[in-house]
């Protein structure tokens, strides 16, 4: 029953916010659809924002937590003008996989 | 009981991220990282942010979501086809993922201080049971003009976003799009 009350460290949130930023990265590289790329870099905007709040608790400062609501506020932008850019080259290419889009290419 | 959620949570979180990667299916990935976001917004509640636990299920897992499950509706994303990706990614992404979760590890595992900090003893900062008035007035006060900046922000976004979308060719093909004269 001790186990139940045992205090949490907070090691173990950044932990999982770098475990998550590492499966961002991951994603990152080896999804093929240039939708699920762009969840992939949500994925990692949102580990960051963990170890933010992480820090602000640790610190007992409420400007960690304002950070991160600027950090969504900047997110919730960049996701807007991303799938307006992704609808654009969906148009132009007709195809959602980032191999086919290689006219910049080398 | 701080201990069960942060485990079930936390393990929702990781399931949600590896499901991310392992669904071909967009809209799925979709769902997974709604479950990755949900699960995120209990961990800041753990840890004393409740203003931004609402704001990110409203804004995240709401707004955003949405945004990313109507485009994948929108323009019918099929299964996506594996391939092997480029040989960059292969041969130089993977090893430097594995360096990076390692040195974020070893870094977070021996820093001094975060091993003495837990969490547990209250949910909050502040001990009348809320930080939201701190938030509010270091917002509202201090950093008032960037936070009126991020709404400039936001509207130039709004007006990108819809400069970019809009096709080409309306003014041809849809009749009741053209503008009158």
């Amino acid at each position: 029953m001790s186990f139940l009350h045992q205090d949490v460290p907070l090691t173990w949130y950044l932990l999982v916010s770098a475990v998550l930023f590492s499966l961002g990265v991951v994603g990152f590289l080896i999804k093929r659809n240039i939708i699920t790329v762009f969840m992939s870099i949500e994925l990692m905007l949102n580990a960051v924002n963990l170890s933010f709040v992480t820090f602000a608790y640790q610190w007992h400062e409420v400007k960690g937590q304002i950070f991160v609501f600027f950090v969504m506020m900047v997110a919730a932008a960049e996701a807007a003008v991303g799938l307006a850019i992704i609808i654009a080259v969906f148009r132009v290419r007709a195809t959602l996989a980032v191999d086919r889009i290689n006219l910049m290419k080398l | 009981m701080h201990l069960i959620l942060f485990f079930l949570f936390a393990g929702f979180c990781l399931a949600g991220a590896i499901n991310l990667l392992l669904q071909t299916h967009p809209i799925n990935s979709a769902l997974s990282l709604i479950v990755v976001m949900t699960s995120l917004a209990v961990l800041y509640l753990l840890l004393g942010a409740e203003f931004l636990a609402i704001a990110q299920i409203i804004v995240y897992a709401g707004a955003v979501m949405v945004l990313f499950t109507f485009v994948v509706m929108l323009l019918n994303a099929g299964r996506e086809e594996r391939t092997l990706g480029s040989r960059a990614a292969a041969r130089v992404g993977f090893p430097a993922v594995v360096v990076l979760l390692a040195v974020l590890a070893t870094i977070i595992l021996r820093a001094q201080g975060l091993a003495s900090a837990h969490l547990g003893v209250g949910l909050t900062n502040d001990p009348n049971g809320s930080n939201l008035v701190v938030l509010s007035q270091v917002l509202f006060h201090e950093l008032l003009l960037p936070f009126e900046l991020t709404s400039v922000l936001i509207l130039i976004a709004i007006l990108g976003a819809v400069a970019i979308a809009r096709a080409e060719g309306s003014k041809v093909d849809g009749s009741e799009r053209t503008a009158p004269k």
